[in-house]
């Protein structure tokens, strides 16, 4: 059960939040330019890295916003928090 | 006599209480303080048990959750519990128990006589033996095996105990109450740290209380008591006797099971929770579980009266209970020694020491003095049926004779292994001490101190001052100034020496020498796994189910791994121990289900209408959370009836709805227009205000995510319907978009289901009925026309009334704040009645709406149905992106065999297949029933009904390119015959609209 800083409201138990897959994957502003493989690569690939990952968490049964986190995938443990709009903090996010 | 074996002096037992209970059948009687195995120990009773597999009888060989044999069923009834350890249940008033796994009865195990064919049963023998014939599992193996195998049964009816829950944090929880974890609760304590300070033991000492120790100038057990009435007094440290830590999750979160009326039996107070379930989650974590004793594997080291040796001093000191009055110790460590020790201060006769070492350490000497002392011998054997009656003492090294020696109890020791379960649960990682012959935690986690025996650290002074210190480190990281170490107590030295792990030589190859006695797995076993190329621990676990039982093989397991290195050529350091899994002990599921059990399983939602269904006889189903209405049976009648009722009553009168579980979310902003316009696949922003409009939302990948009409209440204002099941998962996708993708659209979505009753009007008295409510009102359709709506005022109630249809009549959803629907409700009742307005329940709904090829996303849709293969590609505007757009001319989304909604008549119009049955494109050539897909397999029936007003049966399904199959046979090959359908477009009712327009 991780205890997740919800960026809003402090740090707060796992299952109060939903997952929202990895991070920073911008929605093309401009899909029919795109072609097949270029479009199942927004939709369907993403990156996988042992280590740490950026990725989207939405505090669900609390302020129910959106935020990032940068979780290391092998031992669980939060890096960093940051709200939606912010860049990733620096030193990598493993994509 | 009762209790002959209960010793005179000592022990923390409450002599001045006498406790009744029984054990299959038989009175006994015990004192608090003891627990249901020691009080059988005093009462003489040494078989208590038959084993899993060869029902070998079976004794006690623990004092402590390890324990491995003596499992029985307690108490009967709802209350009953099979598998309980007899080691850890605290004996009660009345408390009932009795041996598993015997018939007809524990003494006389006809079972037994698989114990004397034991080597036909290795392991793998299952898996072996029983594949063939292949149909004879399932009617005669299983089944037969099942009765002969298993423990003990679960209960048949209703658990009467109530469970609770309960969550907290804290700055230190400490695991473990022996000297280690007392002097961590004490250090952190006292710096105004909040500790909680957890113990599976209802009484805080650990080792002290079964050992003679000194601290400073008081007996260990008065140290003990003093730290506890110490620690009590703080007012943040809360202590958990009786509660056993069952995992370790991430960042320290902690679930841990507290014994509370379970410690009284039945018979505790009504409002006490049998067990609760504390929920921790801690900054730092002071790790002091001990260690576990690890047997000697030899023949015969399973029978009644073998003991672990600090189980021995354990029922010596703690429960005042001698387990045997001639006692011989068989152990490879010089701590054992002190089990002799004990033995003798209590007055037990030693008939043997026996050491397969040829020098057993110095701290040894003052210890055997007296003692018959057998170094470099083991025991090869043990005898006496049903209790230990005798061992036989064999040298290891040379031609020596074997001797037999009479005893009553063989206390054993094969070294200790820390507690490592929660630390390896925190990602901690182990490496084998060679010192010690035990793995240990390497390096350190965050967040994590392990101290005291758990670390492989046994001296009581190095105990005393790591706990201390530890508790000071971890009160220290979170931010307490660590009080002043008082002086550490002057503690007499007690290093017992290096530790190893012997692997004794076995005759006849380790038959009947068990490595892990819940399952009855020998040395033989792991030597024929070994044989058969199983060589990593975690093959060999499954293959002859060593550490898999009930028990997950606390004793057992490392003893096992080193038999595997030594069979497979390996160092046990290259082994790796199987995974510690949560939860420590087994856990009753009443526990984890707490009070979220029948009426509290799950919310329950019900519409402002509900009471009205009820009285009026409503037959209800669940669709989410929600409970809906399904039909209302007058008496004498059917489902079938009373639907094919209200559909005709729909379709040609007036009848009523409650639609009130609508999913409904109002979009306001300015920006509402453009972003609906990018939801949803048609546009939004051209919807003028009053108007209603039909939409379909896709996901990214072009699949149907919801549909629903919706309306525009406003220029910045859009009101939405999503599907019942839907709305929450709408809601969310909605806020997900806006926050994440598109902030910069000025849109609040709120979610309004709960604010909004709906009472849906249909039938083409519909107008006349709410002309008598509304007379204000235009209605006729040149007013009012079909996919507009309008608010109005019904006698007093603000009413926004949608024409809309699902049923294809002529149809208004009439919306109104929630508290007022009922009074609505029962307003269209009442001025229908001259019409024969009727009730109907979601089961007309539905063979309604798919008369008229109306879809249900969940039904119709699978997340693998795109809107053109509904159909509904029209809709798709051609000037706009919107999610899910670009998907919707991937290759796989164009493929021209993608299956595609139609409608399917039935050859017999009598004939209603059934939801989900596939469908065949040729009857004949191909078996019907054959592994795998069916190569004619072109389809499935998603809806499926007989039609009231078409007077027939009829369905909607998806078919491979089915649009083009119009007029097409098809069959639905169900187990007993097929059913011949014939293709047709998805509309059954009024394709014109007619009806619904008019």
């Amino acid at each position: 059960m991780l205890l997740i800083p919800c960026p809003w409201c402090g740090p707060r138990n796992e299952a109060e939040f939903h997952y929202g897959g990895e991070a920073h994957i911008a929605r093309p502003p401009h899909p029919d330019a795109l072609d097949d493989p270029a479009w199942a690569d927004y939709l369907f690939m993403r990156s996988n890295p042992k280590g740490p990952f950026a990725e989207r968490w939405v505090h669900s049964a609390g302020c129910r916003r959106w935020f990032h986190v940068v979780r290391d995938t092998a031992t669980h443990r939060i890096l960093a928090v940051y709200k939606i709009g912010d860049p990733p903090p620096s030193g990598g996010t493993g994509s | 006599m009762t209790q002959p074996f209960r010793l005179p002096r000592g022990g923390q037992i409450d002599r001045g209480r006498i406790l009744r209970f029984s054990f299959d059948g038989q009175d006994y009687e015990g004192h608090p303080g003891d627990t249901l195995a020691s009080a059988l120990l005093a009462n003489g009773v040494r078989l208590v048990a038959r084993s899993f597999k060869y029902h070998r009888p079976r004794g006690i060989f623990a004092a402590g959750p390890e324990e491995p044999s003596a499992l029985v069923q307690l108490e009967t009834g709802g209350f009953t519990e099979p598998n309980r350890r007899a080691t850890d249940i605290a004996l009660y008033d009345g408390l009932r128990a009795a041996s598993q796994h015997a018939w007809p009865r524990l003494e006389n195990d006809l079972g037994a006589l698989i114990g004397g064919v034991a080597p036909l049963f290795p392991a793998g023998f299952y898996y072996k033996t029983f594949i063939r014939p292949r149909g004879l599992w399932r009617y005669l193996w299983e089944p037969a095996l099942r009765h002969m195998a298993g423990l003990g049964h679960a209960p048949a009816s209703r658990d009467p105990s109530r469970y609770d829950k309960r969550h907290t944090h804290c700055d230190v929880l400490v695991i473990g109450a022996g000297p280690a974890g007392l002097s961590a609760a004490l250090a952190a304590g006292r710096s105004g740290a909040r500790v909680i300070l957890a113990d599976s033991d209802p009484l805080f000492g650990g080792a002290l209380l079964r050992r003679a120790y000194r601290i400073g100038e008081e007996d260990g057990t008065a140290w003990a008591a003093e730290a506890v009435t110490e620690l009590a007094a703080m007012p943040e440290v809360r202590l958990l006797p009786a509660t056993t830590v069952l995992g370790r999750y991430d960042d320290n979160y902690f679930v841990a099971a507290e014994r509370v009326g379970d410690l009284l039996g039945p018979a505790a107070p009504a409002g006490l929770p049998r067990l609760r379930l504390w929920h921790i989650r801690a900054r730092q974590i002071v790790l002091a579980a001990g260690a576990l004793e690890r047997p000697l594997v030899f023949p015969g080291n399973d029978r009644p009266g073998v003991m672990l040796a600090s189980a021995v001093e354990s029922y010596i000191r703690h429960h005042a209970v001698l387990p045997g009055r001639r006692a011989v110790v068989f152990a490879d460590n010089d701590d054992a020694y002190r089990t002799a020790a004990t033995l003798t201060e209590a007055g037990a006769e030693i008939a043997a020491i026996v050491d397969p070492r040829d020098k057993p350490g110095l701290a040894t000497q003052q210890i055997v003095r007296a003692l018959p002392l057998w170094t470099g011998c083991m025991v090869v054997g043990t005898g006496g049926h049903k209790a230990l009656r005798r061992v036989t003492i064999r040298p290891i090294a040379g031609n020596g004779s074997d001797t037999i020696i009479d005893c009553d109890l063989l206390a054993v020791s094969g070294g200790w292994n820390p507690t490592l379960h929660l630390y390896a649960q925190a990602q901690g990682r182990t490496r084998f001490d060679e010192g010690i012959a035990a793995f240990v935690p390497d390096g350190e986690v965050a967040g994590v101190e392990v101290v005291g025996a758990a670390r492989g650290s046994f001296a009581l002074s190095k105990c005393l001052a790591d706990g201390a210190a530890a508790g000071a480190r971890a009160a220290t990281s979170c931010g307490f100034a660590s009080a002043e170490i008082s002086e550490p107590p002057i503690v007499p030295d007690d290093e017992t020496g290096p530790n190893r792990l012997s692997l004794l030589p076995l005759p006849q190859g380790g038959r009947h020498a068990f490595v892990d006695l819940h399952n009855d797995v020998t040395a033989a076993d792991i030597a024929l796994a070994a044989r058969e190329g199983f060589i990593a621990s975690e093959h060999v676990k499954r293959y002859t189910t060593l550490g898999m039982g009930t028990d997950q093989g606390k004793t057992g397991n490392v003893v096992g791994l080193a038999l595997l290195a030594t069979m497979t050529g390996r160092d046990i350091g290259e082994t790796a121990p199987t995974t510690f899994r949560p939860p420590y002990v087994p856990v009753a599921f009443g526990l984890l289900a707490g009070r979220a059990k029948g009426r509290l399983a799950e919310p329950v939602r019900v519409t402002p209408m509900h009471e009205w269904h009820i009285a009026a006889g409503a037959v209800f189903e669940d669709v989410g959370q929600w409970k809906r209405a399904r039909y209302y049976p007058r008496p004498e009648e059917d489902m079938m009836a009373a639907v094919r009722r209200e559909c005709l009553a729909a379709r040609d009168g007036v009848a009523l709805l409650d639609a009130s579980t609508l999913g409904k979310i109002e979009v306001a902003g300015p920006d509402a227009g453009r972003f609906l316009d990018r939801i949803y696949i048609n546009r939004w922003q051209n919807l003028g205000v009053g108007h209603c409009r039909y939409g379909v939302m896709c996901r990214e990948d072009g699949m149907v995510f919801d549909d629903g009409v919706g309306a525009r209440l406003a220029p910045d204002r859009f009101f939405l319907t999503t599907t019942t099941g839907n709305a929450a998962a709408v809601f969310d996708w909605l806020e997900e978009w806006l926050q994440t993708e598109w902030p910069e659209l000025d849109v609040f979505c709120t979610s309004v289901t709960e604010e909004w009753a709906n009472a849906t009007l249909v039938g083409w008295a519909a107008r006349d009925v709410l002309a008598l409510l509304a007379p204000g009102l235009a209605l006729d359709s040149a007013a009012f026309p079909h996919m507009t709506m309008r608010e109005a005022d019904i006698g007093g109630i603000p009413a926004r009334i949608f024409r809309v249809s699902f049923s294809g009549e002529l149809s208004y959803e009439i919306n109104v704040p929630a508290d007022q629907g009922l009074e609505l409700w029962e307003r269209l009742i009442a001025v229908g009645e001259p019409f024969g307005i009727t009730p109907y329940g979601t089961e007309a709904m539905h063979v309604m709406r798919a008369e008229k090829g109306y879809i249900i996303v969940g039904q119709e849709t699978d997340g693998s149905v795109t809107p053109v293969d509904l159909g509904l590609g029209a809709l798709v505007a051609r000037d706009k992106d919107c999610l899910g757009r670009r998907s919707l001319a991937r290759s796989d989304t164009v493929r021209l065999d993608r299956k595609q909604l139609v409608g399917l008549l039935p050859d017999n119009p009598g004939d209603v297949i059934p939801e989900g049955a596939q469908l065949v494109a040729v009857l004949g050539d191909v078996p019907l029933v054959m592994p795998g897909p069916h190569p004619g397999m072109i389809g499935h029936v998603t809806s499926s009904y007989f039609g009231a007003r078409i007077g027939r049966s009829f369905a909607l399904g998806l078919v491979q390119n089915g649009r083009s199959r119009h007029g097409e046979r098809v069959w639905a090959p169900l187990p007993d015959r097929p059913i011949a359908a014939r293709i047709c477009p998805p509309v059954f009712y009024d394709p014109e609209g007619a009806r619904r327009d008019g």
